[in-house]
């Protein structure tokens, strides 16, 4: 027990010296980091949002929106359908998750089943094909049902989910946040961390557009303020307010939507100097678009946004080169953030935020200096204490708590975890922890010497007494700490985590560490009796 | 040489003696938590509730008055407004809003604008909006993971020590943690996700107390086989009393800079902790080691004079 082999001594004394190095990164400054081959400037413990200030926001994806597109999809369809076939029907019903169709004729509703079969899509299967019906028809009597499976719901869901994840990320690259955290959490949520942002309402902004840009035809001939359109229109407010008309009766078919766009750039037009928004048409956007334009000279064509006109410019001539503009009273800003957003792309469907927590860089600056203070003030004070009680031997155990400390903070670096305020609290609390290993070996050594063995038995009985009761006590918080890890959220999985490292790296600095130093110093000094 | 002693060695204090004043002490105390975490109940955080909290810093030193008139004009309910640190720091909490979890965002957006128009220059430090869902599922979590807490601890020290050392050490941990919960009833400090971090970490040191405590009797049962049981709870609780008094003054001395530094956000943290240390220190002295005194009197050792003449019934020593 007392003895160690060489290669042990040098072994802890390595494990040592590593933590040392590693843990230095996170004292350098930025120029001196910059210096070095980035493999190890990286190996830092970057700080979380609560120290440095940020934007955690947690999205929740609209699920009930995107079922609602697909029911009223299939509604759209069945209605092509029908009329192909020759189906009669007097009802077309959109429900929560079914489509009911009353048939005028019974005796058709075998077509109308097969009409209605030409809708269904396959979901779940491979490259290869295969996979399961995303619509249920059922029929019976003059009424055919399509109804979405669950496969199809859930399908739906993780589709709306990744593809707006990938939204979220193309939209907040485009603001030039740093390092931002963008994870899908749940079934139908995204959590969105942006360090260093202090103002997130621009963000805010830019997230709670759906961005589904449309491009349709308008009826003039209509008047809008009856709040009754005709079959096929629909009435869409006007984006501005007003500057011309406050709504517009609008058909509901898309002809060119803004999946087809290929880029957007905010400029000014340089003949009034007002901001606009120029887009360019991919191939096919393009000759649908000069298609289009072709056939209603003379015709104004909305441009919607999220079921509002942003303009109903006159058609003049056709456009063909597939480009252009979208004027609005746009502000510098303002037009800026809706290219970004065409650029990025629609999402499937509105998110919400339904979670924030926004931190200002020098309350986080504030949070860092007090936390150091306390962990400072901390770390003088059990030292006072555990020389007071346990002289040399208690100097032993502050040396191996200063190395514990570096050792932890050698270990977050290497995983480049995230220090939080309550992280800054576990550092705290697992060197009070890491003290009491010591405290039980000190008291132990101190009682076998009391009753009477020699110097060396003395060490020996109360380490290994001591080392069974420290395994205990340690284990027993480490698998709390996994549940708090586990079940935790943010800044609680910080706190877990430093804890948990505290309370290895312990074991190591208070049994190992601690024992080859009070070695030492026996083979050294070869004492009569020891100092506890 | 000179060594602070926190109590002298070979101390000798019959703490069984106290053993019936212990438990009642701790029932009531307990039982008065349990009453107090219904009416008046707790003062949940925004975790919990949902709701907005918004920490601003006002160039001068804030008017109030001017200040909760300004947002109580707004409609949202009761804005309850604070000073914190300073004169010119501004906590604002808002009641969760009518409506889905975004009308937290609106009413937090309205806030700042309203702040910025009625005090210009206020500096918004920090925002927090949780809608009803979120702040359901974080409460949720957070009992879940102290259930599961107590339970992981009751199946390891089972395994570990006997089943009477498991159930003392659970039942005591209960009226301890019923105890940091009336804690926060009578202080009115917000429960919140930091409170069952909290209440973790009390969990998690007090055990660890009761552990050590508990390794020793384990250790004497073997080597003092005719002591009676009660004796030997004592001498154990002396032995270790050294230790379990100098990790707990380690322990309060790393955490009282916590409580006096540790701004705004570990302040409340710090000062459970220091209540919870006193809690779980005088728990494994006059909780933990009377029931563990009242369960093995019979099972954990024969030939105790306090055991009735059935000296046959018990079990051997631990294992």
């Amino acid at each position: 027990m007392l003895y160690f082999a060489r290669w042990k001594i040098y072994a802890i004394v390595l494990i040592c010296a590593l933590g040392f190095v590693l843990s230095l990164p996170n004292f350098l400054s930025r120029e001196t980091l910059a210096s070095l081959p980035s493999w190890y400037a990286n190996t830092r413990i970057s700080l979380g949002l609560d120290l440095r200030g940020g934007s955690h926001l947690l999205l929740e994806v609209d699920m009930a929106a995107v079922i609602r597109d697909r029911v009223e999809g299939v509604v759209d369809g069945a209605r092509q359908q029908l009329r192909q076939a020759n189906v009669g029907y007097t009802a077309i019903n959109a429900g929560e998750r079914a489509v009911t169709v009353q048939l005028r004729d019974p005796a058709q509703s075998d077509d109308a089943v097969k009409a209605l079969r030409s809708l269904v899509n396959r979901v779940g299967g491979g490259a290869l094909g295969g996979g399961v019906p995303d619509l249920e028809i059922a029929s019976s009597g003059s009424t055919v049902t399509a109804t979405l499976s669950d496969v199809a719901l859930r399908d739906r869901a993780t589709q709306a989910i990744e593809q707006s994840i990938e939204i979220v990320r193309r939209r907040i690259d485009e603001t030039g946040v740093n390092e931002p955290i963008i994870a899908r959490q749940g079934t139908d949520r995204i959590l969105v961390q942006l360090p260093g942002v202090e103002d997130p309402d621009r963000v805010k902004r830019l997230l709670g557009t759906t961005a589904k840009m449309t491009f349709r035809l308008v009826d003039v001939n209509a008047d809008p303020t009856t709040g009754r359109a005709p079959p096929g229109f629909e009435i869409l407010p006007s984006a501005e307010g007003g500057r011309t008309q406050s709504s517009y009766v609008v058909r509901k078919k898309i002809e060119v939507d803004g999946a087809s766009l290929k880029n957007a750039q905010a400029s000014t037009n340089s003949q009034t100097g007002e901001w606009v928004v120029s887009f360019e048409f991919d191939s096919v956007g393009s000759s649908r678009f000069a298609e289009i334009t072709k056939a209603n000279v003379g015709r104004p064509f909305a441009i919607v946004l999220d079921n509002k006109v942003i303009s109903a410019p006159v058609i003049r001539e056709p456009i063909t080169g597939g480009r252009g503009q979208i004027s609005g009273n746009f502000t510098a800003a303002s037009a800026n953030d809706l290219a970004v957003l065409l650029r990025a792309g629609a999402l499937p469907a509105p998110l919400k935020v339904i979670e924030e927590r926004t931190v200002g860089p020098d309350l986080g600056a504030d949070s860092i200096r007090a936390g150091l203070m306390a962990v400072g003030v901390g770390f003088v004070m059990v030292c006072i204490y555990m020389i007071a009680s346990y002289g040399l031997f208690g100097s032993f155990a502050c040396f191996a708590l200063l190395v514990n400390i570096v050792l932890t903070l050698a270990a977050l670096s290497i995983l480049n975890a995230t220090l939080t305020l309550p992280g800054i609290a576990g550092i705290l609390l697992g060197l009070g922890l890491s003290v009491d290993a010591n405290i039980l070996i000190n008291e132990r050594i101190r009682e076998e010497t009391k009753k009477g063995r020699g110097v060396f038995a003395s060490m020996e009985a109360g380490f290994s007494r001591a080392y069974s009761t420290i395994v205990d006590s340690n284990l027993t918080t480490a698998i709390k700490m996994a549940l708090l890890f586990i079940f935790g959220t943010g800044t609680i999985k910080g706190f877990a985590v430093t804890i948990t490292f505290g309370i290895l790296i312990s074991m190591f600095t208070a049994t190992v560490l601690v024992r080859l130093m009070m070695v030492t110093w026996l083979r050294r000094t070869r004492p009569a009796t020891l100092p506890v | 040489m000179f060594r602070l002693r926190l109590v002298p060695d070979n101390t000798k204090i019959p703490f069984m003696n106290g053993r019936i004043a212990g438990l009642v002490v701790s029932a009531v105390l307990s039982i008065a938590s349990v009453v107090l975490f219904f009416y008046p109940g707790l003062n949940y955080g925004i975790d919990f509730r949902g709701g907005i909290v918004i920490e601003a810093r006002t160039p001068q030193a804030a008017d109030f008055p001017s200040l909760r008139h300004t947002l109580g004009q707004l409609g949202m309910g009761q804005v309850a407004l604070q000073e914190f640190g300073s004169p010119q720091d501004v906590l604002i909490r808002l009641e969760r809003q009518p409506g889905d979890d975004a009308a937290q965002q609106v009413a937090a957006d309205r806030v700042r604008n309203t702040l910025a128009q009625a005090v210009p220059g206020t500096q918004v430090r920090r925002v927090e909006a949780v809608g009803a869902s979120v702040s359901g599922e974080l409460f949720a979590n957070g009992m879940l993971a102290l259930g599961l807490a107590m339970l992981a601890m009751l199946v390891y020290i089972w395994f570990r020590f006997e089943w009477q050392f498991g159930f003392g050490a659970v039942v005591t941990l209960l009226l301890d943690i019923t105890k940091v919960v009336g804690f926060y009833a009578v202080t009115g400090m917000q429960f919140n996700l930091t409170a069952i971090a909290a209440i973790l970490t009390i969990m998690g040191y007090s055990v660890n107390d009761k552990v050590v405590v508990y390794d020793r009797m384990r250790e004497n049962l073997r080597i003092y086989k005719k002591m009676p049981l009660r004796d030997l709870i004592d001498l154990s609780i002396n032995e270790t009393l050294n230790r379990t008094l100098g990790t707990s003054m380690c322990t309060l001395l790393s955490i009282i800079p916590l409580a006096l530094f540790g701004g705004e956000a570990l302040q409340d943290f710090g000062i459970v902790l220091i209540f919870g240390i006193f809690l779980a220190t005088s728990s494994s002295i006059f909780i933990a080691a009377p029931i563990l005194l009242f369960l093995g009197e019979n099972r954990l050792r024969r030939g105790s004079p306090d055991a009735s003449a059935s000296a046959s019934g018990g079990a051997a020593a631990s294992s």
